[in-house]
């Protein structure tokens, strides 16, 4: 088991190094002239450019310039951005990602409080038309694309009905549409995922067993198959939250949202680099750490893994 | 291993089990008739198991129109999809202009008809290239084992430890966006989930005495990774990626929708629908179609995944 954490450690740090330096050189090769990029319009010479580039050190070699920048992430110090001067990157990052935060935490909760219940009720009751009915909306949620849900939802109760503002973060009313729409996808995801669960487990022998000797319908359910059905889903849970930027980059552009994903598009459109290498490098850290620990949990729970 | 449904590890065994049955046709094949024989066939088989998942027929069905759509664009649309109107900006639907007009006087119906072929390039396009590179990274990194396996393996966590969209969104920057680099910078991300099957796969497969014997008889590691292992790794490498279409239609619509995917005037969904977030309050029909199109496109392939996967795999029977 030591040997087995040790060694998931290590893979995961190699990981981390690989995805740093991706990160670097994609950011190294990105075209345009971050100098310039800097002034925007002000009429400046070239030598001025040139004392900007040598400030940020933009003249260094390939190697010198990922150095001074990994040695200070190691130690939390994202530099400060370019677009907005003055601003520490990592003050911006965590003030978006808070916002961030609370869309997906409400969408996961009420996700999680819908989905899994109706995976489980279609499983149980697996061929009735409830199960057809909710698997027949879990497969659209999943056709449709999220953000134009956001959209249709701006024509009817923003434009239309006047009940809702149409973007913004101002009064608890902006929340509501992006935290539908976020749930949509996700509760349609999690009630297929949980029905299958459920459906692998009512066919287990320990199942038949629990009903043989006797137990309600109910109670079966209940105890013996709701727990071990949950397992899978809550794996697919940890590994979404990981990826929580991914679905919320289009989601905050709709609706105007001061978070991480809005805060990732408007520096890539104005190539504020070093908050998108910050961004891209935290989340990707963040997902190698979760997949580690899923990976131990499993091996805590399965001992079979440990030996391959 | 994961108790996860819809693992497509756990497709592997019926599917290799019927593909090896194809390979050697055996005993007393010529005494049958031949219903017997068209059950036997493992291909007319799957077939008759896909045609059972009604959804999955409509499915396939709505994706040849699809491509009837595409290929003759021209002929079926009933303007040209990048003439400007001004006169009729964003007209409602009439009978001259069925789904209107949009921002700029455009016929939208025919915007729709031309960016099926958006669609459909990047949808199949993309996950051709990440089908390749996947399948051929996981069957070296599963054959070979090692140091090779090891440093296919780091590469392929890398690659899926990356947020998917904030990925492409600047890979996308950084080489330009066009159609051409939308195809290929997707294709170049999402083959990782390929590999990693393949994989898996081939782990098992090789120590097979299929394997053993080719090898006895001095077939070379390439002749053994090409004819014999990839073949037999192909089933969940199709159900995977029949189910990935839809999600990679959608992702080249968000590229687009947000600026960094295909570019204006060509008509892309993804473009209509960025185009009409604009006039949500005046013009909100530019919004809609194109929204529908994606959706139903999404739905049908996703339709015909799930029928593959039923025919491939019964035991994940949905």
């Amino acid at each position: 088991m030591g040997s087995y954490i040790t060694k998931r450690l290590l893979q995961g740090v190699l990981v981390l190094f690989l995805v740093s330096l991706l990160t670097f050189f994609v950011m190294y090769f990105m075209p345009g002239d971050p100098a310039r990029n800097m002034v925007g319009q002000g009429r400046v010479t070239e030598v001025q450019l040139e004392a900007i580039r040598n400030k940020w050190g933009l003249n260094d070699p390939w190697y010198t310039r990922y150095w001074e920048w990994i040695s200070n992430v190691v130690t939390g110090d994202f530099g400060t951005s370019m677009s907005r001067p003055g601003m520490a990157i990592s003050e911006m990052i965590v003030d978006a990602a808070k916002m961030t935060l609370r869309l997906n935490a409400l969408s996961f909760v009420i996700s999680l409080a819908i989905a899994v219940p109706v995976g489980i009720l279609a499983a149980v009751k697996r061929y009735s038309i409830f199960d057809y009915v909710s698997m027949l909306s879990s497969t659209l949620g999943i056709a449709i694309p999220n953000y134009w849900i956001g959209l249709m939802g701006i024509v009817i109760f923003s434009v239309n009905l006047g009940w809702l503002p149409p973007y913004g973060s101002d009064s608890w009313k902006g929340y509501i549409l992006p935290v539908i729409v976020l749930s949509i996808e996700e509760m349609a995801a999690l009630a297929r995922l949980t029905r299958g669960a459920t459906i692998e487990v009512l066919g287990q022998d320990y199942v038949t067993t629990a009903r043989a000797k006797g137990l309600s319908q109910r109670i079966v359910v209940i105890r013996h198959v709701v727990r071990n059905a949950l397992l899978p889903v809550i794996t697919l849970l940890g590994y979404r939250m990981a990826f929580i930027l991914s679905g919320t980059i289009v989601i905050e552009s709709v609706f105007a949202w001061p978070g991480l994903g809005r805060l990732f598009y408007q520096s890539i459109t104005s190539q504020d680099l070093q908050v998108v290498q910050a961004i891209v490098l935290l989340l990707t850290a963040l997902v190698v750490v979760m997949n580690i620990l899923t990976d131990l949990t499993y091996a805590v729970i399965d001992p079979r893994v440990r030996v391959r | 291993m994961s108790t996860t449904p819809g693992n497509p590890t756990q497709a592997t065994a019926i599917v290799t089990a019927g593909s090896d049955a194809a390979r050697n046709p055996t005993m007393g094949t010529t005494s049958l008739d031949a219903e017997a024989r068209a059950q036997r066939d493992p291909r007319a088989q799957i077939w008759r198991r896909f045609r059972q998942y009604k959804p999955a027929v409509f499915g396939l069905g709505f994706i040849v129109l699809l491509v009837v759509l595409a290929v003759f664009a021209p002929l079926i649309t009933p303007y040209n999809p990048e003439a400007i109107e001004t006169s009729l900006r964003g007209d409602a639907p009439s009978e001259a202009h069925w789904l209107g007009n949009d921002d700029i006087g455009r016929d939208i119906l025919s915007r729709i008809i031309y960016g099926t072929r958006i669609a459909l390039v990047v949808g199949l396009g993309a996950t051709t290239i990440a089908v390749t590179i996947g399948v051929l990274v996981g069957a070296t990194a599963g054959y070979f084992g090692g140091k090779v396996d090891f440093v296919l393996s780091r590469l392929i966590d890398t690659l899926m430890a990356f947020p998917l969209l904030a990925l492409l969104l600047t890979l996308s920057t950084v080489f330009g966006p066009s159609l051409r680099n939308v195809v290929i910078v997707i294709g170049c991300t999402v083959w990782a989930s390929y590999a990693r099957v393949v994989r898996a796969e081939v782990l098992s497969l090789r120590e097979r005495d299929f394997i053993l014997a080719a090898r006895a008889v001095g077939t070379t590691d390439r002749a053994i990774i090409v004819r014999h292992l990839i073949p037999n790794a192909l089933g969940p490498v199709i159900i995977l990626a029949s189910l990935a279409v839809g999600g990679i239609i959608i992702l080249e619509s968000a590229l687009s929708f947000l600026g960094l995917g295909v570019q204006r005037p060509t008509a892309s969904w993804g473009t209509m629908l960025s185009d009409g977030r604009d006039y949500l309050r005046n013009y909100p029909h530019i919004a809609i179609a194109p929204g529908i199109a994606i959706a139903l496109t999404v739905l049908a392939f996703n339709l015909v995944g799930d029928g593959l996967r039923d025919a491939l795999d019964p035991r994940q029977k949905t």
